[in-house]
């Protein structure tokens, strides 16, 4: 379709502006400069003319009228008047209606100086009141879950929020109720808003009805000060206003990036400031004493006593675990300081719970965009991504629910987007790579668990007929399924995926802040800066860095164990928390012991931190500038808004100073500097310089090309005895982990794990719900406590990592492909 | 067949509805199963005909059937009067399913021909829905009724099952290859329902609340998306007569632009108020009012103050209405609507303003609440009628009371020509800053009442008369 046929010339006000056909009249005002009031219109949600306040007075010939410009799309030679005495009077009318109950508590009220409807109360409204009656009154605010408050007295009505709730959310636990003048939004009774994402009701309510606790009273809007920013908080790189007041972060707010996050966040990635504000944040350097215990020190002395550990030592002894939270400009800082300067090539991000990164960065990448294109085929082999990626999942549900996307789930238990998916594959651990050929007619017509060869069939055909001739995308959302199985048995699957759908492509799942960041900047064993190889290489890297690995290293679990077998004299660990994020414990735990000097970079002494030699305390994302990374590979600006707790530094900072008093100048004064030498050496980020990144700061910029496909050998699965339980361990949005621990507002919301059954299994236990039985697994025997699930598939038992009640750390075998347990007799 | 008691005991505080039905002469097209005790029975339907119709239709194509009932201009009954026949045509091509819907939410105040309609004579409808079906090719029906007319469900409910185990619904009917479900559905007590977009909302499970337009026809988009033909009980109870005895012979009744009879529900100070089957077109207000073939006229032989002629959405008529014809083109120019047929008539003692309020409460009490004007504004206009009734009204009140109206419904509104004042009439309908007109409705009687008794308004605010502070619903008060 040509311009001409798309566009429309539609007269405002007497000026003629070209719009889209079908675009909405009140956007396509806004977008040539006539600002049309509204509050139930949201440009990311279906409109439903229920303010009324956008009321204009259209002309599509036969006759001006009163039509609600959020609802109308522009036609041809369409006639409206914003500013006619008919249009006024309306406008005029309804901002009465809506004033007449609402309370004067604008003094009190968070949303005042940032609240439409006083904003547009000023601009369009009456001047003073006619209402001399009693307004209308509600129990002052009232919790609709543990963060958010609703104040049904101020609250105008717009459905805005329970709108969110069942349209974009899919959580429609908030409703109208009553009617007419009594009309108000509650929740059920005992049934509180329970949704990862209940923060974005208050970011768009359009007056102060709607406040989050962490927020409440805490400023007014105009001692705020903004900057906008990436969230680290997962990998999908929500674009976020970072608002503070007092060199305090108050507030995170979604930003609307079209590309990513449509401005909406989880509540994870919008509350999680709290954490970075803790009082626990460590502010000084630490340094064990000869009394074995930590102590404060200079950073003087912190630094001599690492880089006295550092140096001269074996480059085969040192190992570096860590980094994908921190910035690209960091994650370049130490990977030249590991390297090139100290020569070991024992780097590793993942700490065992990823996927190998040549494999990720070997296959043709999706964006989000493309992923949730209208009418797609999205195949989930990967984790929950309501539970790990609550802003993509945002997206992905919105694909297939509004625009005609078909999902195929290849999952182990019902994930959050199980009710919308064409196809429900419950594919157990080291099976998925079968259930994918099945799927394609390969193999015999035996069922694979419990997944049918028709069921595998139907929804194989429907990828077929999606890529051969109907021209619609087809992309895998890719990641690890279960912590409790080898990532060979992902990598396996997606193989079969990629050698059977022509033109897939895959968008990584990978979960931790900046993880893929450090896959491009060579935090992983065998790359260097730029998706490329040790060997291929090596050259561009000659001049810029003192010297490159002689060989590929080890990942984080093969140094683990290395470090349990003495081996590693020097372990770095960069905000690396492995005692809790390495999915074998027992193996975190001997690899921690074993190793010699730990030298660790964090926010917080967590127990990993703890058994460290020397602490450097390092900053926050609020207290940091650099770009991040998401699984897109998109960079994005990360915002420097307050300064850090104590003497707290940038990573990249540290990696500087250790590496001067190496004797080795990084040459890196600067996150710009930084950015600047990664484009030299690396052509895939030589597009990148802050005056390009500070002009796309909202969308970003992409990061494309890197490796060839390689394909690992593929895994040998044991057959599963029928006797045992297949493990599946999954992570939910929640857990036990170091930031959400410390945020206020997230903390008390992870949940309580069991080992669960699916309920014909569990009923074959012979125990009750919450009781205690004793499975046997590869790390011996262990007491857990049950119970049902009917997410679970048969032959299988399913526990979530990192959370109170069942350790699933304790279950799991690293080495093992998968974790098979058994019921030990009473 | 059970005695309704038997079902919904006394104890229960369910009482068996009012006969309600007055017997007057003329053709009996819709009620002539009426008179009879058991005329709810499939029974007694057979006995006097029932079903005829369908076998008529069952005789003809599809086709055929629509162009009999286009040719009968069957005005819808259900209050805009737009031709069933015509809306049936409205269905876009190909997009199947389709569904017919039967609107039983009748809850205009004033109103109650639906309900007799269904206690009366249950398969006079069934037999209209099917009809319906047949000649547009459906083979669902949803019949959603009331959910306070606990009788009138209990009957169609039996009826239906008769029906069903009788062959005339369900899988071929009558041994031919026409095949309709027709499903119960009962209301859960909401005006706003009666309006077609929100009892297919409503009927989806979700808060009865009406949809934006466009599409301004369910035919388009309706109930699950598909195209949805929403008709009246009283329309569609028309069926049965149309096809056994041809559009021809329904045109003999009533006048051109309006054939047939309709049922008027006429209720308030009139000496014999009930349900009459009326030709339109050919009879007047005065008729209905004063015949003694109909109500007989005021009681009391007082004066008539003013009447409502369509439903308490519909502004005020007075003494120079009265010769208007019962024929909803005339009425609209005259500025007001026939609506759904229900005529409420007050005498002289009636305190206006008092009127006034009670019909503004209830269209306050059904807002549905979804769109700011009639939300806010029915409320609004309901406490300062309260405040004037109570003696605090203002002198500027009444000037706001009007311009809240104009808010909600903005314009000249609808109203009767006023011949001492020499002022003319505003046509009907009204325009509307809302998404649909239950809001509009609540300025009818306040623009009504004050255009022509704006003394009465005064006196109660400069506190000469009638001043009552109310303890009670007005409703309940004795009259003077």
């Amino acid at each position: 379709m040509s311009d001409g046929e798309r566009s429309v010339a539609i007269t405002v006000d007497g000026r003629t502006v070209m719009a889209q056909r079908g675009e909405l009249l009140i956007d396509a005002c806004e977008r040539t400069g006539t600002f049309i009031p509204r509050f139930c219109h949201h440009p990311r949600m279906q409109p439903v003319g229920m303010c009324r306040v956008c009321l204009v007075e259209v002309d599509t010939g036969r006759g001006p009228a009163l039509q609600p410009s959020c609802m109308l799309e522009c036609i041809d030679g369409m006639q409206v008047d914003t500013e006619s005495e008919r249009t006024r009077k309306a406008q005029d009318g309804v901002l009465e209606f809506l004033l007449i109950n609402h309370p004067l508590d604008c003094p009190v009220c968070d949303k005042g100086g940032e609240c439409p409807l006083q904003d547009q109360t000023m601009a369009f409204g009456p001047g003073e009141s006619r209402f001399v009656e009693e307004k209308r009154h509600f129990e002052k605010p009232i919790p609709v879950n543990e963060n958010v408050f609703l104040d049904r007295e101020r609250c105008i009505l717009c459905d805005r929020c329970t709108r969110f709730a069942s349209e974009v959310a899919g959580d429609p636990l908030i409703h109208f109720q009553g009617r007419g003048s009594a009309t108000e939004v509650n929740t059920f009774p005992d049934e509180p808003f329970s949704s990862y994402f209940s923060g974005n009701t208050v970011q768009i309510c359009p007056v102060g009805a709607l406040t989050a606790a962490p927020y409440r009273f805490k400023a007014r809007p105009w001692d705020l000060e903004e900057v906008e920013s990436t969230s680290v908080v997962d990998s999908v790189g929500s674009r976020i206003v970072v608002q503070s007041s007092r060199d305090r972060v108050l507030r995170f707010q979604g930003a609307d990036a079209d590309a990513v996050n449509w401005g909406w966040l989880s509540d994870k990635e919008r509350f999680i400031f709290e954490a970075y504000d803790h009082e626990d944040r460590l502010g000084t350097p630490l340094m064990r004493g000869d009394d074995g215990e930590l102590a404060p020190v200079g950073w003087g002395d912190a630094l001599a006593a690492a880089a006295a550990a550092l140096s001269d030592v074996d480059p085969d002894r040192v190992a570096v675990l860590g980094g994908a939270r921190l910035t690209n400009e960091s994650q370049y800082a130490w990977s030249k300081l590991a390297k090139g300067v100290l020569g070991t090539d024992h780097v590793d991000a993942q700490l065992g719970d990823g996927l190998p990164a040549e494999f990720i960065l070997g296959l043709p990448r999706a964006t989000i965009d493309e992923a949730c294109a209208p009418n797609g085929v999205i195949v989930l082999l990967g984790p929950d991504p309501k539970e790990e990626l609550g802003a993509l999942y945002l997206r992905l549900r919105h694909a297939v629910v509004h625009d005609g996307a078909t999902l195929i789930e290849l999952s182990p238990r019902a994930t959050g987007l199980s009710p919308f998916a064409a196809h429900s594959l419950r594919v157990r651990p080291g099976e998925a790579a079968d259930v994918v050929r099945a799927m394609f007619g390969e193999g015999g017509t035996a069922p694979i668990g419990s997944v049918t060869i028709e069921e595998a069939r139907a929804a194989g055909a429907l990828i077929s007929e999606a890529a051969l001739g109907q021209n619609r995308t087809v992309t895998v959302l890719l990641g690890r399924q279960s912590l409790a199985e080898a990532p060979g048995t992902v990598v396996d699957a997606a193989l079969a995926l990629h050698d059977r759908i022509a033109d897939v492509r895959f968008l990584s799942l990978l979960r931790r802040g900046n993880v893929h960041g450090a896959l491009d900047l060579g935090l992983v064993p065998g790359l260097l800066p730029g998706r490329v190889g040790l060997d291929e290489g090596r050259s561009r890297f000659a001049e810029a860095w003192p010297t490159t690995p002689a060989t590929r290293g080890r990942d984080a679990l093969a140094t683990l164990q290395a470090a349990a077998d003495g081996q590693v004299d020097v372990l770095v660990l960069l905000g690396a928390d492995i005692l809790a994020d390495v999915p074998d414990h027992d193996l975190a735990r001997r690899g921690l012991e074993g190793a010699g000097t730990v030298i660790a970079l964090d926010l917080f002494l967590t127990p990993t931190v703890a058994a460290a030699d020397v602490v450097l305390p390092a900053t926050a994302p609020t207290e940091t500038d650099g770009t991040v990374t998401n699984l897109e590979g998109r960079v994005s600006i990360v915002a420097r808004k307050v300064t850090p707790p104590g003497t707290a530094r940038p990573d990249w900072m540290i990696a500087v100073e250790l590496a001067r008093r190496l004797g080795v100048d990084l040459g890196i004064s600067s996150p710009e500097d930084a950015l600047a030498e990664l484009g030299t050496v690396s052509p895939i980020h030589a597009h990148l310089d802050p005056g390009s990144l500070a002009a796309a700061t909202r969308e970003g910029i992409l990061v494309h090309g890197g490796l060839a496909l390689v394909r690992p050998a593929p895994l040998d699965v044991p057959s599963h005895d029928k006797n045992s339980y297949r493990l599946v361990v999954t992570r939910s949005m929640y857990d036990r982990g170091v930031l959400t621990a410390h945020s206020r507002s997230l903390a008390g919301l992870a949940p309580v794990t069991r080992l669960t059954f699916e309920p014909t299994d569990f009923a074959s236990l012979g125990v009750v719900e919450g009781g205690s039985i004793e499975v046997r697994g590869p790390k011996g025997n262990v007491s857990v406590v049950v119970g049902p699930d009917p997410r679970v598939v048969k032959g299988t038992a399913h526990v979530l990592f990192n959370q109170q009640g069942v350790s699933a750390g304790d279950l799991i075998d690293a080495t093992a492909t998968v974790v098979d347990l058994t019921v030990v007799p009473v | 067949m059970p005695e309704p008691t038997t079902v919904h005991p006394a104890g229960m505080g369910y009482v068996p509805h009012a006969a309600g039905f007055v017997a007057n002469d003329g053709p009996k097209l819709v009620t002539s199963r009426f008179p009879y005790e058991d005329s709810y029975t499939l029974e007694r339907a057979l006995a006097t005909g029932a079903y005829t119709g369908l076998r008529s239709a069952l005789g003809l194509a599809p086709g055929e059937v629509h162009a009999e009932v286009r040719e009968a201009t069957l005005l819808g009954r259900g209050g805009a009067g737009f031709p069933a026949g015509v809306k049936w045509g409205f269905c876009p091509e190909g997009v199947w399913p389709r569904y017919l819907v039967v609107n039983g939410d009748e809850s205009e105040p004033g109103t109650y021909k639906d309900r007799l309609l269904m206690e009366r004579d249950p398969h006079q409808l069934i037999e209209g829905c099917l009809i319906a079906c047949y000649a547009l090719g459906l083979s669902q029906c949803f019949l959603y009724v009331r959910g306070e007319m606990a009788l009138a469900q209990e009957r169609l409910a039996a009826a239906l099952n008769d029906a069903y185990a009788a062959g005339y619904v369900g899988r071929n009917i009558c041994d031919t290859d026409f095949s309709v479900d027709i499903t119960l559905h009962w209301g859960a007590g909401a005006y706003i329902v009666g309006e077609e977009t929100a009892l297919i909302e409503s009927l989806e499970g979700n808060r009865g609340m009406p949809r934006l337009k466009p599409p301004y026809f369910p035919a388009a988009i309706g109930l699950y998306g598909k195209p949805t033909i929403v008709n009246n009980v009283e329309t569609l109870a028309n069926l049965p007569w149309i096809l056994e005895h041809g559009a021809a012979a329904y045109k003999g009744y009533g006048s051109e632009a309006s054939p047939g009879t309709r049922l008027f529900a006429i209720s308030g100070h009139v000496v014999r108020p009930g349900i009459y089957e009326v030709e339109q077109g050919v009879t007047t207000f005065r008729d209905v009012i004063y015949g003694d073939n109909f109500c007989q006229g005021i009681r009391g032989g007082n004066d008539l103050k003013a009447f409502i002629p369509g439903g308490a959405s519909a502004p005020w008529f007075f003494e120079e209405q009265l010769d208007l014809p019962l024929e909803a083109r005339d009425v609209s120019a005259a500025g007001s609507m026939l609506g759904s047929g229900a005529i409420v008539v007050m005498d002289h003692t009636t305190d206006v303003v008092k009127a006034c309020l009670r019909v503004v409460q209830f269209f306050a009490r059904e807002s549905c609440g979804k769109c700011t004007p009639c939300r806010e504004g029915t409320s609004w206009e309901q406490q300062i009628l309260e405040r004037i009734v109570d003696g605090y009204g203002r002198p500027s009140d009444l000037d706001l009371l009007l311009d809240v109206g104009d808010n909600i419904s903005p314009g000249p509104y609808p109203v009767a020509a006023h011949g001492d004042d020499g002022l003319d009439a505003v046509p009907f309908p009204p325009l509307q800053t809302t998404i649909c007109p239950l809001g509009p409705s609540s300025v009818a009687p306040i623009t009504s009442a004050l255009r022509r008794f704006r003394s009465e308004f005064e006196a109660k605010i400069t506190r000469r008369d009638g001043i009552t502070v109310r303890s009670a619903p007005v409703a309940e008060e004795a009259p003077a």
